[in-house]
């Protein structure tokens, strides 16, 4: 497995190349699509909150930095789920066809989230520098933070891949159940600690993640460190599961889906 | 159809025959009993799939190597085995949806058997689908360095590569302009240029060459033919042209099935007989028994000089007569093009041939052939026009001795030749 890994990353660099090249290429906004997503959605809750429709209480920093952080933090899970899915449906053809390590594709998708999430870090500083959000020691914990984040996305991602490639259904799934996810997770509001909400925060897994990510760049005391590690560690146990399961299951994929 | 056991040799290996059997070369690949099952309606079969799965991960399991069909299942390579030594060229051949493509897919690793066992040794270098891995809008130049990547060749490689890969292909004015502007042709020129500048031990090739034009074929043979010295080669193609040319034995199957597995005319004359009948819409039930019982072939000399003769021996052993056959006896020059060619219905012959023994001798000449090394094939083709080849270009060829004049292989005699100072004619 790990020696597959390690002689795809060539072939995972060229793909990624290959991929980002043409993709620049054919779009004429190019890399504002990016930043598109996460820019709207964040916008609509900012909107909201100015105009008292729903009211947020308790970020600590403005809300709009707090709303954007939130969802540019969730589009890293979000984009890290969706890749394996992503890149298994584009490579079809030539998973059919020709026998490669297929950790290739997979590390090149992880290398167009790693990206984007860069990208994206410049309008994160933006905001930061706009709002003068001043991050303090805590700001060791991005880096990892971001990296749980992005690991949790891809093993959940990869554990669906599988079953995604054979039916349709489970791509179409994702995308409203992302929606609500979204919505259930402490993204554009804080965390909520009574009732049901806070229920499904406590054992939301993404949510400490999201939650301590977002800590690090305010200079906010950290409330859900020790959950963040155990997410962590889980997200890394599955990872490895999911890739081994999709390493097995991949012939018959390739027998079911034909050339 | 005679099973491929009980078959007794009809064609005895000419004295120039490439000695392909030799048993002290490395068997590259086993094939042992391996069977696939496939569903037909797509719904199974992906529920199928996620079952296969899920038992994969269930030790207790005894359905992944299931012998049972379940509903709606078949089986697409029912128990093949052979065996490919260094140096041969096994060709494969059947109808379409006879289990070409997917024993193919299991060789190169791309889907697992559901029964036997596969033995690969090497390096394996497959083109199972040319151009699998380009991407339209990027330019020949940076497609070969993705494809090259794909197939397992290293930037530093490629790089060593990329000059000869270009040209191999013939596509340099058009190598930096993106792969969506290319023909089909140059497309197929390309793949197959990256993919065998990977030298592998074992080559997969699928039906790939039939989009290439006629020079490009005839080089992509030659350099078959050069990587089979070191590397065993497995072919498919539906041209028994292409077949007979390349390889030196057949695996011919039909709906997952070996019917034959051994010298390329029998495999090829099987194969004829199966198209023949149903192209006929069933009308006319042709015997799929060859009518020839035995047959030897031979063409003397095997070295000659311009201007010479050469001299075509067939013995033939029929169980029933063929009336108003035909004979042709094709030249193939080393490029694999037909050069010249003896047609007995163009000499006004009627080849009557009977039941039992037929001793047939045809004296060919004189040759204007310039000098260089020739491949002959005898076709026989009966009186409806189904061939049976009795032909290998791996079979019989002769030399021409002499130096080389002029540039074209067949020179043409000439009744008088006449110099004068005065011109004897005006426009």
């Amino acid at each position: 497995m790990f020696r597959d890994l390690w002689a795809s990353r060539e072939l995972a660099w060229r793909i990624f190349v290959r991929d980002i090249s043409s993709q620049y290429r054919q779009t004429f906004l190019g890399y504002v699509w990016a930043f598109l997503p996460p820019l709207i959605s964040s916008v609509t809750f900012i909107f909201l909150n100015s105009q008292g429709i729903i009211q947020v209480t308790g970020t600590g920093i403005p809300y709009p930095a707090f709303a954007l952080m939130g969802t540019l933090l969730w589009q890293v899970f979000m984009d890290a789920l969706q890749s394996p899915i992503q890149s298994t449906a584009q490579a079809k053809p030539m998973l059919a066809k020709i026998n490669f390590p297929r950790e290739a594709i997979l590390l090149a998708g992880s290398y167009l989230v790693g990206l984007n999430f860069m990208i994206r870090l410049v309008l994160l500083i933006i905001v930061m520098l706009w709002w003068q959000v001043i991050p303090g020691i805590g700001l060791a914990l991005f880096i990892p933070a971001v990296i749980a984040l992005f690991t949790c996305g891809l093993a959940i991602g990869l554990i669906l891949a599988p079953i995604a490639s054979l039916y349709g259904d489970v791509s179409r799934a994702i995308s409203i159940i992302t929606q609500f996810w979204m919505l259930l997770t402490p993204v554009v509001y804080p965390p909520l600690t009574t009732g049901l909400a806070g229920t499904l925060v406590a054992w939301n897994p993404v949510s400490p993640l999201i939650v301590t990510a977002r800590e690090s760049l305010t200079n906010q005391p950290f409330t859900m460190l020790p959950q963040f590690f155990i997410v962590f560690g889980a997200s890394v146990v599955l990872l490895f599961i999911a890739w081994f399961v999709y390493r097995v299951a991949m012939p018959h994929i390739i027998v079911r889906l034909g050339g | 159809m005679k099973s491929a056991t009980s078959e007794q040799s009809l064609i005895p290996p000419a004295s120039n025959r490439q000695l392909s059997t030799q048993s002290d070369q490395e068997v590259l690949v086993r094939v042992d009993g391996v069977s696939k099952k496939f569903c037909r309606s797509l719904k199974k079969s992906l529920w199928y799939g996620v079952k296969d799965i899920l038992s994969e991960f269930n030790p207790f399991s005894s359905t992944v190597q299931g012998d049972g069909l379940r509903q709606g299942e078949f089986w697409s390579v029912n128990d093949v085995s052979f065996e490919l030594r260094r140096g041969e060229c096994l060709g494969l051949i059947g109808r379409n949806g006879a289990g070409k493509t997917t024993l193919l897919k299991m060789l190169n690793g791309l889907i697992k058997p559901d029964r036997g066992r596969i033995e690969m040794r090497g390096r394996v270098g497959a083109l199972i689908a040319l151009g699998a891995g380009f991407n339209p809008i990027l330019t020949g130049r940076e497609n070969i360095y993705v494809n090259g990547a794909v197939l397992g060749l290293s930037k530093r490689k490629i790089d060593a590569k990329i000059e000869g890969i270009i040209d191999f292909a013939d596509i340099r004015e058009f190598i930096d302009s993106p792969v969506q502007n290319y023909s089909s042709g140059m497309q197929v020129r390309l793949g197959f240029a990256v993919a065998t500048a990977l030298e592998p031990d074992i080559l997969l090739l699928d039906e790939v060459l039939a989009v290439g034009d006629a020079a490009f074929r005839a080089k992509c043979y030659n350099k078959i033919g050069e990587m089979q010295r070191r590397a065993a080669v497995i072919f498919v193609s539906h041209s028994m042209q292409q077949i007979s040319q390349v390889c030196s034995s057949i695996l011919y199957l039909r709906a997952g099935q070996t019917k034959w597995l051994g010298d390329v005319p029998h495999g090829v004359a099987a194969y004829m007989c199966e198209n023949a009948q149903s192209s006929a819409g069933g009308e006319r039930t042709r015997s799929i028994q060859l009518p020839v019982q035995s047959a030897l072939l031979m063409f003397t000399p095997t070295n000659l000089h311009f201007g010479e003769c050469l001299t075509a021996r067939l013995e033939l052993k029929l169980e029933s007569a063929m009336p108003d056959s035909s004979i042709r006896i094709p030249f193939y020059n080393p490029e694999g093009l037909v050069v010249a060619e003896w047609n007995s219905k163009r000499a006004g012959i009627r080849v009557d041939l009977v039941a039992g023994k037929n001793s047939l001798e045809i004296k060919l000449g004189p040759l204007h052939l310039g000098p260089g090394t020739y491949e002959i094939a005898l076709v026989l083709n009966d009186a409806t026009g189904v061939f049976l080849p009795f032909w290998s270009l791996k079979q019989h060829s002769f030399i021409v001795q002499g130096n080389i004049v002029g540039s074209c292989e067949y020179q043409i005699p000439h009744l008088d030749f006449h110099v004068s100072r005065e011109p004897q004619w005006k426009l």
